[in-house]
């Protein structure tokens, strides 16, 4: 005897939805947003960890002290805190990786984009993506123990004034080379995905009026690309901020003022790494220092990757 | 250009060897000097890999022999120093990140691709943050781990599992992104397909979405380790410092050390023997990680190629 269901009209409007209230279903979903919830705890984690050692900090060295033009000596006997002095070297390295960074990845993107055929792309996609794939540690030994040394066996010596001088071991131009490359993949991917997203029919239209090839990249797609390209720069700069390793290694320990490439530097990131292995007592001053350095290396970096994304938000809702 | 039938090709043809060219005639030097230009920024790049490779590969060929890995790191006897106790170290903290990422990862993008109602304000807070966490500097995250993992709530003190941890907060948004393209890449008439069958919606996600996205979602993943197992400067602040030189007992108790902090330490030492030691470190490492990386570009061109 066949059995048949009769589907009463209560039960209309059909919905693909199961009518039965499945409570596991309800647990699985409350962890999945946990889950993705976990990424603004870890937000709010840094925001805390930073902000209360960073009080306990202002509440022996005055805000004032921090800001001024004194040397930055916080482990000495005496400490001094001008923090201007790590800014800079943090100033110095991001100018001297942005030489690189910033032209070879926007180079190499427009060359992806417009030039390379899609088995050029093919080979050399990966290969960038290798490049970004180093340890930060083995450029810091390329940078400490071949560009470093390369660099002050040819430096040009006969070159006037402070730009001649020979440059001791460690020096800010080697570090930032070297950084320079090895951003130059970050900013090349950012600003190929923003010229990838310009449409196809802007460089046809380009085309058929009878543009070059680079009057159609130069004109058309890079100004069509604009703020993702500018989110790039502003990624590799926000990267430069946030290396440690290379510049732990490469560009020195004496927080110093300067731009001169033959100087040795120390930056935020480069004072906490080397702050924070020594033997270092929890409650004392120093110790809060790395915390209110910190802060500031977390604050420059969040406004800058705000812009970024802003930035890159933009040239998506252009063309999508 | 590349899907050009045969009769625009023909046309194509045609229009070229008649008197008329739509080409410029002659060269554009300028445009021949932008190419030139170009090709040199990309290849600056490819140069320098190649140079770093082989300078490492060099430095480093002296002392890569099996002492390397079964030996303990000495200052008495550099010459048979190895790394095995950051080799046991990395394996102890890598196990540690992988178990934290896969399931929080996968999670996370699940929620957001196939739960999330983008209009509520909450889930453009988690997407802004994941964006942002990805830029943060891998230092903090050292900070944030000696504050909540090592010390404070957690209390873990300076163990593997606290270096673990670390690095699973940095390396998560990596996981997420790359899960969530794999989940946005099944198509959704499979979705309607199984919704129509009556599935539920969580029976569809764990049934049909995500086996087809498991591709992309261990590419993520080993792109995510390979970033977890080269990075040095968190771990510098959780603990894998000291010059260890003992294994550590387990994930959860005694010191530890890991592959890049190993190569850090010695490559700042003034001895010559040390530095060659750290050029063999890095070689092994970077070896490492190029298997790591080719798999992982291997696996994700194969699995584009399903739909």
């Amino acid at each position: 005897m066949a059995t048949t269901t009769i589907i009463s009209p209560t039960d209309a409007p059909f919905s693909l939805e199961m009518k039965r209230n499945r409570i596991g279903e309800k647990v699985i979903v409350a962890w999945l947003f946990l889950a993705a919830a976990l990424a603004v705890l870890i937000t709010i984690g840094i925001v805390v960890s930073l902000i209360l050692p960073t009080i306990d900090f202002f509440r022996d060295v005055s805000i004032f002290q921090f800001f001024s033009m004194e040397p930055w000596a916080p482990l000495f006997a005496n400490p001094t805190y001008g923090v201007v002095h790590i800014v800079a070297g943090t100033a110095a390295i991001m100018l001297y990786s942005s030489i690189i960074s910033l032209p070879a990845g926007l180079g190499s993107a427009i060359y992806m984009s417009e030039y390379a055929g899609p088995r050029m792309r093919k080979i050399l996609q990966p290969l960038l993506e290798i490049l970004e794939g180093i340890p930060t540690v083995v450029y810091g030994i390329f940078a400490l123990f071949f560009v470093g040394p390369l660099l002050k066996d040819n430096w040009p010596t006969w070159l006037p004034g402070k730009l001649g001088e020979e440059p001791g071991f460690q020096f800010v131009l080697a570090a930032g080379l070297v950084l320079g490359v090895m951003i130059i993949p970050t900013v090349a991917s950012v600003a190929y995905d923003s010229m990838n997203a310009v449409p196809r029919a802007l460089r046809e239209a380009a085309y058929g009026l009878g543009s070059t090839r680079m009057q159609v990249a130069t004109r058309v797609v890079v100004p069509s690309a604009l703020s993702g390209i500018i989110a790039s720069f502003v990624l590799g700069l926000s990267r430069a901020v946030g290396e440690t390793i290379v510049v732990l290694m490469a560009a020195g320990a004496i927080a110093n003022i300067t731009l001169w490439p033959n100087d040795p530097i120390l930056t935020m990131t480069a004072f906490i790494g080397r702050t924070a292995t020594g033997d270092i007592s929890t409650g004392t001053t120093a110790y809060y220092t790395v915390f209110a350095v910190g802060a500031l290396l977390f604050l420059t970096t969040l406004t800058v990757n705000m812009i970024a994304i802003a930035l890159v938000r933009r040239f998506r809702e252009v063309y999508e | 250009m590349s899907k050009s039938s045969g009769r625009t090709r023909v046309a194509v043809r045609a229009a070229s060897s008649s008197t008329i060219r739509l080409d410029r005639v002659g060269v554009d030097i300028k445009g021949e000097l932008f190419r030139a230009v170009l090709l040199f920024s990309i290849l600056l790049g490819v140069v320098m890999l190649a140079t770093l490779l082989i300078f490492v590969a060099i430095r480093g060929s002296d002392r890569l022999d099996l002492n390397l890995f079964t030996q303990l790191p000495s200052s008495i006897d550099v010459g048979t120093s190895g790394f095995l106790p950051a080799i046991v170290g990395t394996t102890y903290v890598m196990l540690g990140t992988l178990i934290t990422i896969v399931p929080l990862g996968v999670s996370a993008a699940v929620y957001l691709e196939e739960y999330a109602n983008r209009d509520r304000w909450y889930n453009r807070i988690i997407e802004v943050n994941i964006q942002n966490l990805a830029a943060v500097p891998s230092i903090v995250f050292g900070i944030l781990g000696l504050a909540f993992i090592v010390r404070g709530p957690l209390n873990l003190g300076f163990v593997a599992f606290a270096g673990s941890l670390t690095l699973a907060m940095m390396v998560l948004p990596t996981v997420i992104i790359a899960a969530r393209e794999a989940i946005r890449g099944v198509p959704p008439t499979l979705r309607d397909a199984s919704m129509g069958l009556g599935a539920t919606k969580w029976q569809t996600t764990w049934r049909q979405v995500l086996p087809l996205s498991v591709p992309g979602i261990v590419t993520g993943t080993i792109l995510a380790m390979s970033r977890a197992i080269g990075e040095t400067a968190p771990l510098l602040l959780v603990g894998a410092t000291t010059f260890v030189r003992f294994l550590p007992e387990s994930a959860f108790e005694g010191a530890y050390s890991a592959i890049p902090v190993q190569i850090y330490q010695w490559a700042v030492r003034p001895q010559d023997e040390f530095r060659v030691l750290a050029a063999a470190g890095a070689l092994v490492l970077v070896a490492l990680l190029l298997v790591m990386n080719s798999f992982a570009i291997w696996l994700r061109a194969r699995s584009r190629k399903e739909f």
